[in-house]
């Protein structure tokens, strides 16, 4: 069991959960939560490493590292692990998140266990990368969404009960649709007679699920792991959920849960229903079309900075689910770099709004001015954020959207088309919202004089902050290594099914 | 061709940007100025080489007998999007692009010497040299482009750059809502650009330009005569492509950022939003210019739209007190006969006169960057010296600045298009093209040539004849508030020298032999001088010049008694005929309060509501059961023993 090396995605959370909770004090937990994330990034990226070498040698499995151990056998439930690029890139951006959130939350109160909290969090999200049997990945979904609830109930702010009651209820009414799909896609997994499985690769191969139930399970699954992605009109519990939130809080939840959506329309929704996804596809591009250009403009007149930020995912997770219904190669690229992008990004504004909040207490852009002046390195980075998300070209944001406009306007229909200009238009919108921040809190004079006195980053929040900006320009800037990574895994199965590219 | 020196092009600006962006905080103001301006120098050697290597080497890569040939120097991926769509980044020599490569440099280096003077102790000197050197880098990544998407690349980070510049006191309220104006401005035009490009790639299947430009028949048929909305569907695309570059070219009616963009530091307006990247607009249709051949529509668009701009902004030009948005306007009157100057040079898919207008838009391009420079950069020095942006403050000033005079003389000379100045040659052959198409477009340019000299020679006799203010009083009165003041005095070295040298420039260049660098197939065109054309234009220009001269030479009242003569045109004009007005009302009352807010009060109200609602019945509904979980046994029986009959009655009423 323990050769296969993915299983140590969740072996070294589970021995940080236990070095946590004999630390003794703060600088004990710091080393924990440092040495534990960095060793989950190093393992993440030593992974990728070796997966490009085998596809370099000529591997052509759709995934690899497969692994499977029974774990209750009535029911046929394994743990089976097995990875392509696109959850590398997953465990790659969540392991860079963590560490910056680690910096992030640096002088947190109760750091034991808080900590102890975000990393079973991590195990969650780690797990769900990890796993191709939709029970396990279904358990380690829920394990990544409970304690979101005490992080927020606990260490959150403002109206913080509310919010994570609110955030954690419609969460798990997605998760009751989405176990729904999931059992029913469990007894439709293998033609008559073979034995069930719950194995992803296994109910690909075998292709058994009628049309019938597929669009009957398809928007279950799509629903429920919309919900946690942000689709409209199911998105509310993101605005409150954010705004209350602590910083690394908002930061591993807009950065990486979220996309744990993205990832499971793809791999469950979309992967194993692919007929019923092009049947029915044009409903959710209409909802995540709605969701793109409507989180947009609701985040043009919020004055609370999480609110703008939590619209503005709305939007841009919206264009993740948006291209992946895309159904064709070039678009579902442009959603997973959309995701990786977004993640990165999202995670750079929680934490800067976690630290210029820390400094003034006070979220309202009315309330404050001309930070520029007072805190020259964080009103620099949240430019860069902002030019980021914005989409400037040489940050990751230009690509990914870009990406996605492209491959989904290649589509030879027209109502396609046609949600792409509206989804397009997104781009000006996004403009107004960001520049509206930086003109009213970054640039103009300063606000309040009691303002004066704060001072700039310190080590820690500036190596948070200086390590998502260079990941951000990476993508930005060597955008292709990404978009082979990721394209790899498209080519095989799903489109002969369709009969589309 | 060695591929090393164009990547130094561009590798220098950035590595600049990136060293002192990062750096400069540690360093001097004196080393990052030098800094800057060595590597933008360094960056004007290489260019020229570059340049003249294309045009006069006579390598068969670059010159095929008379013809000058496109060579891409390199066009690596950069991007996959597709099996056949990608964006490529490369480096693309032909005639205009080499000829780009002369004019940035040449005018970027200035600004970089002449802000180490105007500058000078200004905070934030450091990050000034860094966004100048980002500008260049996207202005030279924007003009090599390869490929369209390259071009859209760049073509955003020109905009950044502009919106880093102007908001570069960004203290000042006016600049933070002037940079905020240009960007968005400039990006709801980038949103056409984009779907133009979306359009183009949906059919063609192709990014780059050359296959595009050097196939136009085989672009014209893989749209297979779509039509959408009674237009041709190649016609949507480009007039969309088309948009973009109003936006950046500040046309009609997307030109209400170019005026507020003056709120950045002078220097910067002579670079950006006067030379180079405001002619971006012009440098995007020249690019795909063997596509809007193939559209009349399209041609007509732009031809209509850039005569109405030079018209309207020429107007507006002659009621304006702040001499930066005197020239502003101008600019975007002169970027507006570029265009016209295109959109008249074809007709049916044939050039007329061997494609003049391409030739005369690209030569005007150039001769504008120079004088349009050299005017800003002499207005950077009148503000310098007055501490106002307004005429009102000025006057009398050829006495104190003696050299600033002369070199801004020779700028409104060449704008105004008297010979043997620069603007007079490309304004000429604009005026040609025009009458070539048809007389109408060339007397209404004609017309606009006029209120050009004389908008000019008013700022110019206004500034340096016109009141003799006593500047002494001035002096003594901001000394006794403590303030360090001095007499009106031609600036320094750094500051003399870019004036006088594009004043040179701008006296000579019009001398080029144009026709025979630049056309739109690559063909020598060999210029000749429409003697009426040229006659007529020069005349009206000095009957304009003399007007300007009768009104304004002395102080006199008969400006204002003509003014009020027609007060509600001079009131309006003055008000750039309310188009922010309406703009304002636009974004505030329509969008913000039309959409945004109705929309995020629906989603707090109408679907947060709902789910509030669906936890509040859950909520209602428990707490209406719950007494049913009382625990009291005899209640339980009581409850069970009326289930069991009703239960059983209902069996019976089914059996019998």
């Amino acid at each position: 069991m323990f050769s296969n090396i993915l299983i140590y995605f969740v072996v070294i959370p589970l021995v940080m959960l236990l070095g946590l909770a004999l630390c003794q004090n703060i600088k004990q937990i710091r080393a924990v939560a440092v040495v534990g994330s960095v060793a989950l990034t190093a393992l993440s990226v030593w992974l990728l490493i070796d997966y490009l070498g085998l596809r370099a040698a000529g591997v052509e499995d759709p995934m690899l590292y497969v692994d499977s151990w029974s774990w209750f056998a009535p029911l046929n439930i394994n743990l089976a692990v097995g990875v392509d690029g696109i959850s590398i890139a997953m465990l790659i951006l969540t392991g860079f998140i963590l560490i910056t959130g680690s910096f992030a939350s640096w002088e947190i109160p109760q750091p034991k266990e808080f900590f102890l909290w975000l990393v079973l969090l991590s195990t969650g999200v780690y797990g769900f990368f990890i796993s191709i049997d939709l029970f396990t990945m279904f358990m380690f979904y829920e394990v990544a969404l409970i304690p979101m609830y005490l992080l927020i109930g606990v260490w959150g702010s403002g109206n913080k009960n509310y919010s994570a009651m609110k955030l954690t209820l419609m969460l798990m009414g997605g998760s009751a649709f989405l176990m729904l799909g999931l059992i029913g896609i469990y007894y439709h997994s293998a033609p008559e007679g073979q034995p069930l499985t719950w194995n992803i690769l296994e109910i690909v191969n075998n292709a058994s699920i009628s049309l019938g139930w597929q669009k009957f399970l398809f928007p279950m699954t799509f629903v429920g792991f919309g919900v946690l992605g942000a689709m409209f009109p199911f998105h509310t519990w993101s605005p409150d959920g954010h705004a209350s939130a602590p910083t690394a809080v908002s930061m591993l939840h807009a950065g990486v849960l979220m996309k744990l959506g993205g990832y499971g329309c793809f791999r469950v929704a979309i992967y194993l229903m692919p007929q019923a996804a092009n049947e029915l596809a044009w409903i959710f591009i209409i909802l995540t079309g709605i969701s793109v250009v409507y989180g947009a403009f609701s985040a043009c007149v919020q004055n609370d900075l999480k609110y703008i930020n939590a619209y503005s995912s709305v939007s841009h997770c919206g264009l993740v689910l948006f291209a992946i219904l895309m159904l064709n190669t070039t678009a579902m690229t442009g959603a997973i770099m959309q995701m990786l992008s977004h993640g990165l990004m999202t995670a750079l504004f929680f934490a800067l709004i976690g630290m210029i909040y820390g400094r003034t207490h006070t979220r309202d852009i009315r309330e404050m001015g001309g930070m520029m002046q007072i805190l020259p390195y964080l009103s620099v980075c949240y430019v860069i954020a902002g030019m980021a998300s914005l989409g400037l070209p040489g940050l990751s944001g230009f690509v990914a959207e870009m990406t996605i406009f492209v491959g989904s306007f290649q589509h030879t229909d027209l109502f396609h088309r046609v949600f792409v200009i509206v989804a397009c238009s997104s781009i000006v919108t996004t403009a107004v919202y960001i520049l509206r921040v930086v003109g009213k809190l970054l640039y103009g004079p300063v606000y309040d004089e009691h303002h004066m006195t704060l001072t700039d980053a310190k080590w820690w929040e500036r190596l948070s902050t200086a390590t998502l900006i260079v990941c951000v320009a990476a993508i930005g800037c060597f955008p292709n290594f990404f978009a082979d990574l990721i394209k790899f895994t498209f080519s095989p199965d799903i489109f002969k099914v369709l009969g589309l590219n | 061709m060695d591929i090393t020196i164009p990547i130094l092009i561009l590798a220098i600006p950035l590595f600049m940007f990136l060293f002192l962006g990062l750096a400069g905080v540690k360093m001097s103001h004196k080393l990052a100025g030098t800094l800057g301006t060595l590597g933008m120098g360094t960056v004007l050697v290489l260019s020229y080489y570059t340049a003249f290597t294309y045009y006069f080497s006579g390598n068969p890569l670059f010159i095929d007998g008379t013809d000058r040939l496109q060579y891409e120097v390199f066009n690596v991926t950069w991007l996959q999007f597709t099996d056949f769509l990608s964006i490529k980044l490369g480096f693309l020599l032909d005639p205009i692009s080499a000829m780009m490569l002369v004019v940035i440099p040449t005018i970027s280096f200035m600004v970089h010497v002449y802000s180490l003077g105007y500058m000078h102790g200004e905070k934030g000197f450091q990050r000034y040299y860094a966004f100048l050197s980002l500008f260049s880098f996207s202005m030279l990544g924007l003009v090599v482009a390869t490929n369209i998407f390259q071009m859209y690349i760049f073509w955003e980070l020109v905009g950044a750059s502009s919106f880093l510049l102007i908001g570069f006191f960004y203290t000042l309220p006016s600049a933070v809502a002037a940079c905020k104006k240009a960007f968005i401005v400039t990006r709801f035009a980038d949103l056409g650009f984009l779907l133009g490009i979306l359009i183009l790639s949906f059919y063609t299947k192709q990014l780059d330009f050359l296959p595009m430009t050097q196939n136009p028949q085989g672009v014209f048929a893989s749209f297979g005569g779509a039509t959408f909305m009674g237009a041709s569907v190649l016609t949507w695309a480009l007039v969309l492509i088309f948009t973009g570059g109003m936006g950046k070219s500040a046309m009609l009616p997307l030109h209400i950022w170019l005026p507020d963009a003056m709120e950045g530091p002078t220097p910067v307006s002579a670079l950006i939003h006067a030379a180079t990247m405001v002619v971006a607009g012009v440098y995007l249709v020249a690019r795909l210019f063997p596509l809007y051949m193939l559209e009349n529509a399209a041609l007509m668009f732009i031809t209509v739209v850039g005569a109405v701009t030079a018209f309207y902004a020429a107007i507006v030009a002659c009621t304006q007190i702040d001499i930066k948005r005197i020239l502003a306007f101008s600019t975007i009157s002169q970027i507006a006969f570029m265009m016209v100057s295109l959109g008249v040079a074809a007709h049916n898919n044939e050039a007329i006169h061997h494609g003049l207008g391409y030739m005369a838009s690209m030569f005007h391009l150039f001769t504008h960057a120079m004088f349009k420079a050299l005017l800003f950069l002499g207005a950077g020095a009148l503000i310098h010296a007055v501490h106002s942006n307004n005429y009102t403050a000025m006057g009398g000033l050829r006495k104190y600045m003696p050299v600033t005079h002369i070199t801004f003389l020779i700028g409104c000379l060449a704008i105004a298009g008297i010979p043997p100045f620069a603007g007079f040659w490309s304004k000429d052959e604009i005026l040609v093209a025009c009458f070539e198409n048809h007389w109408f477009w060339g007397a209404w340019m004609m017309m606009v040539a006029a209120m050009t000299a004389f908008y000019m020679f008013r700022m110019y006799f206004l500034v340096f004849w016109w009141d003799n203010p006593d500047y002494e009083a001035r002096v003594k009165e901001a000394e006794a508030h403590g303030h360090h003041a001095a007499m009106p005095h031609d600036p320094s070295f750094p500051m003399l020298f870019p004036l006088v040298f594009l004043a040179a420039v701008s006296t000579v260049c019009g001398l080029i032999p144009f026709g025979q660098l630049v056309t739109f197939d690559g063909s020598e065109y060999i210029a000749h001088l429409n003697l009426p054309v040229a006659g007529a234009s020069v005349a009206i220009a000095v009957i304009a010049i003399f007007f300007a001269r009768h009104l304004y030479i002395n102080k006199n009242d008969n400006p204002k008694a003509m003014a009020d003569k027609v007060r509600w045109l001079w009131e309006a004009a003055h008000h750039r005929f309310y188009w922010d007005e309406i703009y304002l009302f636009i974004t505030r009352r329509i969008i913000f309060d039309g959409i945004c807010k109705p929309i995020a009060w629906f989603d707090r109200h109408v679907i947060d509501g709902t789910m509030n609602g669906l936890a509040y019945i859950t909520n209602q509904a428990s707490v209406a059961i719950k007494g049913f979980q009382s625990g009291k046994v005899q209640m339980y029986i009581w409850w069970y023993l009326i289930g069991a009959v009703v239960l059983g009655l209902i069996t019976a009423v089914c059996i019998l």
